[in-house]
């Protein structure tokens, strides 16, 4: 409330102060056409004018500074007096005296057209690759609307990706968002390349696309997406929107939604299967606090706003599926976790909203093994309705419950072992061990080039239980144990 | 009384606006959007909005509705799913296709229906007719005779009442001559303001348990009708799971489940799997005794914080015919951080992470419209119906089940803080037991239930008189093994005697045995209190035994080998709730090997 205040005030003496000059001159005039020239203060990316009648909430705006220079912007909020708005290319270098500001009367929207595909755009929905903009008469509001709950369809048709701790596991359905919670200096966009490059629906040649969404990532990692995807020969059916780390903070809050109308326009009008990714939400959330700090709202945890789980939510729930539309949106966002704290509130509200999670471990990723995927916190919840009889195999979720407790029993008997020793441990106990070591070294681990059939990570799966005694093996059925479980104790224990 | 808007912030919105109260609905500009008015200051009412405020203008008119925010009840409320604010979400695919459209008003129940109105036999004309009376029946869905009401501030002289026949909700069913002499007609349904609890006669005390047919729960944390418990638990730890097994299975007569600020593709799951899940005790579809509110977490945040309130409002409302109601609200955090964005937008003071510092009184507000009653206008009718009219019990509940989500899986938050000092059931849900898969994840050391005297009254009239000293006995044994456990970590197996490992394995059989539960596997995903009791007993007997066996110098080693461990950790699957008998005979086999082995490993060692 202060600031605004300020704002009045500075407005005020600006006025006062341009009373004594000459009227009628270009430095007086306010109102030019469309446009208006009454800023009063900015700082931080917000600009705060003079209201102007028939301006609407979340309105797009063209800010024009005295180098004619053109930035965007948006109204995100409206007093009697005063009008805020969110200048996305920042506010930094503009002289509010020379700073003319035209309401466009129409939200943010983007242009949509098959043309995009193959193309590169920044976080308003600009060519970034010297090539023309996309015209089309068919444009849409980038915040999208609701999907109304009853008009959505339960995702469940099973997407492999080739990859075991994944497949096998923590299955990916379309229509899914899995996030991938990961750290700094993880291979999370080695794993997405190859995700891209594998993923495929049993039995299906699908009219697929791909919308690549990176927010404040880094030239190199933005080149490497560009070049696997060359290298794959896919470029044709991606759509890239790219906010580098020196691009302005505040596209990074819009570029979500430009990326996500894109999507859904391939999915639901033009039926095509779209793999969102979106790299890196904690930038994304950086940067909402940056704003919500300036316009002055009460923050909620570590400086977050309050509302922080209604826009995360407002972008992960545009994944999904719609009854009678034949598209999907499957989404996979990286959140990279400040100190590889899970509890964090960027992962923390994500886990709430997306349908499960990947973590990254980074003790994996120092003993060398890749994926370095942590199966104990990964989950995938619509796993369920994904695998089995008809979709994958019968055992398939029985023997992922099995491996994941024995793993969590293992995990047990490692931390005892590292207490009293090795040679203490009963011979069971012995087992679990050998079952740890050649899980992480032949289940998890396994080639950036190798693409595993649901089949090959099944059998594997048996191959590793099988160094486990049946008794232990709860979890299975005992007609699995019959079909598939071969224990004639294991070679290096009597 | 028309305004004009002179702030947009938001969902949060201001309006030069007299003479409006608050509480009070109003409607917004040229686009037509629902708000409620929060507060008053000098002219300028503030206004939270239901709907996104995008391109909302200035001195766009405000027009004051008159009305609180109310939900209409009548017959037609059941297997629907509605929206926070009561729109019917599958008439709004019909009306305006797969997105949510703005400033839409459209009844919550279907104007055009006919219902069969059976008129009460015994109401005389001429006589008092107060709020609450029933003036007779509609046979709403196969499982749910539909009482239909007299709204509780309503009484007068029934001058007139319907005939038995069809009638749709447009067309009055009585006419009343209330003491003002003036007449009210009164229809099949009415409408009720959610913000204000129905009346009731007087609370009652709760006696039965809510039989969810989940072990953990019915065995060891039982829920009473007519209580309030609280699921908290970190993401992934299943708690929608348990919430959806709860709902499917639970013994009520009707269930609401309120989706608050939750996932729409599991939603979508509920929507699609309720259709065809079977009742287990009526054989129909569940989606018969169920009504849903959705308001996933990318809907509008102010409908979110409503949503709440139109689910219990509904809930009362079955109530009020003499009905067991459960009502699941998943998640109150999220209702929580919905009273947090709007707060923090009135610029309020925040106390706790941000919460205002009411969260704690609307938190046990709202909890506290459960409970079991007397319900409203009983005693006035049907004391003589002789059988001419539908029993109608003179008593009714509403038990809350609230899921709590704490961030970062910390119980010590506000939510969680709060809501545990108004709960009388705790279902604490752990991570480390979802990480090892042990589903349902709650955990035994953790949870906590305040109806245990009381439900032991039940299980003893209804199921064993031994039940109370099982469940005592094994819940002893989980905690000894936890004991032993912290042993175990700090020096080895290799320091506890065979008894205590066995105590172990005796832990290991209850958690296996019983506590753990799958919702996939078609035979184990309810399990009748026969069932639960016969399985505790099972596993008791089997460590019983096998303590002899060690006192006679067995190895714990050789007794982990016996077959029979093994098959009883499975029974769960094995056989249904309506195969006990194979229970008990397997029981019996059990004793009965367990002579075996003792005769053949004396004979051993002689």
């Amino acid at each position: 409330m202060i600031f605004k205040n300020i704002a009045l005030n500075i407005r005020r003496s600006y006025y006062e102060g341009i009373e004594c000059e000459e009227i009628n001159s270009e430095r007086t005039r306010t109102v030019r056409g469309l446009e208006y020239r009454q800023a009063s203060a900015a700082h931080g990316g917000l600009l705060f004018m003079h209201s102007v009648p028939g301006i609407a909430y979340g309105d797009q705006v063209i800010v024009t500074d005295h180098r004619n220079h053109k930035r965007n912007g948006q109204v995100v909020q409206i007093s009697g007096e005063l009008v805020t708005i969110q200048v996305i290319e920042g506010t930094d270098d503009l002289d509010l005296e020379r700073t003319w500001v035209r309401f466009l009367q129409k939200p943010f929207q983007v242009s949509l057209s098959t043309d995009v595909l193959g193309r590169i755009f920044n976080g308003i929905g600009k060519p970034r690759d010297d090539r023309p903009p996309i015209v089309s008469s068919l444009k849409r509001n980038v915040n999208g609307a609701a999907v109304n709950p009853a008009a959505r369809a339960y995702p469940k048709e099973f997407i492999q990706t080739g990859i075991a701790a994944i497949d096998g596991l923590n299955s990916l359905v379309r229509g899914q968002k899995l996030p991938l919670f990961s750290g700094s200096g993880l291979p999370h966009n080695r794993l997405l390349a190859q995700i891209v490059r594998q993923a495929k629906l049993l039995g299906e040649e699908s009219n697929f696309a791909i919308v690549f969404a990176a927010m404040g990532i880094s030239y190199s990692n933005a080149l490497f997406f560009q070049n696997n995807f060359e290298s794959n020969g896919v470029l044709g059916n991606v759509v890239m929107f790219i906010n580098q780390a020196d691009d302005p903070t505040l596209e990074r809050l819009i570029l979500p939604r430009t990326a996500l109308t894109v999507a859904e326009y391939l999915a639901f009008d033009e039926d095509r299967h779209v793999l969102v990714i979106l790299t890196d939400m904690t930038n994304y959330a950086e940067a909402l606090r940056e704003i919500s700090t300036e316009k002055g709202d009460v923050p909620a945890r570590k400086g977050y706003p309050g509302y922080l789980y209604s826009d995360l939510a407002s972008i992960y729930e545009r994944a999904g599926r719609i009854k009678n539309r034949h598209g999907s949106i499957t989404m996979m966002p990286v959140v990279s976790m400040p100190s590889d704290d899970i509890t964090h509130p960027i992962p923390d509200l994500t886990g709430y909203i997306t349908e499960g999670q990947i973590v990254l471990s980074r003790e994996l990723h120092s003993k060398g093994i890749y994926p370095p995927i942590n199966i104990s916190p990964s989950l995938s919840r619509l796993m369920k309705d994904g695998v089995g009889k008809n979709d994958t195999r019968d055992d398939h979720i029985r023997v992922a419950n099995q491996l994941f407790a024995a793993y969590a029993k293992a995990q047990e008997v490692r931390n005892l072992a590292s207490i009293i020793g090795a040679d203490e441990l009963s011979e069971e106990d012995n087992h679990f061990l050998s079952f740890a070591r050649d899980f992480e070294a032949i289940y998890i681990n396994q080639d950036e080039q190798q693409e595993r059939s649901i089949y090959e990570t099944l059998n594997i799966s048996w191959e590793l239980l099988s160094i486990l005694p049946a008794s232990v093996l709860s979890r299975v059925s005992e007609a699995d144990l019959a079909r598939y479980h071969h224990w004639e104790g294991h070679p290096g224990n009597p | 009384m028309d305004g004009k808007l002179t702030q947009i912030n938001g969902p949060l919105v201001r309006a030069e606006l007299t003479e409006a109260c608050i509480g009070e609905q109003v409607r917004i500009g040229k686009l037509n959007l629902l708000g409620e008015v929060i507060g008053r200051e000098g002219s300028t009412a503030l206004i939270q909005v239901y709907e996104d405020t995008g391109s909302l203008i200035l001195g766009e008119k405000v027009e004051a509705l008159g009305h609180p925010l109310s939900v209409e009840l009548g017959p037609g409320l059941l297997g629907q799913i509605f929206d926070g604010v009561q729109r019917p979400l599958l008439d709004l695919v019909q009306l305006s296709g797969d997105y949510i459209p703005r400033g839409v008003s459209i009844p919550a129940l279907n104007r055009d229906k006919k219902w069969l109105f059976n008129a009460s036999q015994t109401l005389e004309l001429e006589s008092i007719v107060s709020g609450g009376m029933s003036l007779g029946t509609v046979k709403e869905t196969e499982l749910v005779i539909h009482q239909i009401l007299v709204p509780p501030n309503c009484s007068g002289r029934l001058i007139w009442l319907a005939e038995t026949g069809s009638y749709t909700l447009n067309e009055p069913v009585a006419r009343i001559k209330n003491e003002q002499h003036t007449e009210d007609l009164l229809y099949l349904s009415h409408r009720w303001p959610v913000r204000t609890p129905r009346p009731f006669n007087r609370r009652a005390d709760s006696i039965a348990p809510l039989i969810t047919g989940q072990r953990i729960f019915d065995t060891f944390f039982p829920l009473l009708k007519g209580g309030k418990a609280a699921i908290p638990g970190p993401f992934g730890a299943g708690k929608t799971m348990i919430q959806q097994q709860i709902a499917r299975w639970s013994d009520a007569d009707i269930v609401i489940y309120v989706g608050c600020g939750e996932r729409g593709n599991e939603l979508v799951d509920v929507l699609e799997s309720f259709p065809q899940l079977i009742d287990p005790r009526s054989k129909r579809s569940l989606m018969e005794r169920t009504i849903m509110v959705a308001n996933t977490s990318n809907m509008p945040v102010v409908a979110r914080e409503s949503s709440i309130y139109v689910g219990v409002t509904m809930a009362e409302y079955y109530r009020d015919q003499g009905l067991d109601v459960v009502m699941v609200a998943d998640s109150t955090s999220r209702w929580a951080e919905a009273l947090r964005e709007v707060a923090g937008r009135l610029g309020q003071m925040p106390v706790e992470e941000g919460y205002p510092a009411y969260l704690a009184s609307r938190l046990a507000a709202f909890y506290e419209r459960s409970g079991r009653v007397h319900i409203l206008g009983h005693e006035k009718n049907n004391s003589d119906s002789g059988g001419k009219d539908p029993v109608r019990k003179d008593q009714g509940s509403v038990t809350l089940i609230g899921a709590v989500s704490p961030p970062g899986g910390d119980f010590s938050e506000p939510v969680t803080g709060h809501t545990k000092e108004i709960v009388q059931t705790f279902w604490a849900l752990s991570k480390e037991l979802a990480d090892a898969r042990h589903y349902p994840s709650v955990s035994w050391t953790e949870s906590f239930s305040e109806y245990v005297a009381v439900t032991a009254d039940w299980w003893v009239a209804n199921v064993h008189p031994d039940w109370l000293k099982l469940r005592a006995e094994s819940l002893s044994l989980l905690s000894q093994a936890q004991e032993l456990m912290r042993i175990v970590n700090l020096v080895g197996p290799e320091a506890l005697s065979s008894e205590q490992r066995w105590v172990l394995e005796g832990a290991d059989l209850i958690k296996e045995g019983v506590l753990q539960q799958s919702a996939l596997d078609e035979v184990d995903s309810y399990a009748s209190p026969e069932k639960q009791f016969l399985l505790l007993q099972m596993m008791l007997i089997i460590y019983h035994q096998g303590e002899k066996m060690i006192v006679l110098g067995m190895s714990v080693q050789a007794l982990k080998k016996l077959p029979l461990l093994i098959t009883a950790k499975r029974c769960k699957s094995t056989y249904s709730s309506e195969q006990t008998e194979n229970l008990k005979q397997f029981i019996i086999q059990i004793k009965s090997d367990f002579q075996k082995y003792r005769l053949e490993y004396t004979q051993e060692l002689l």
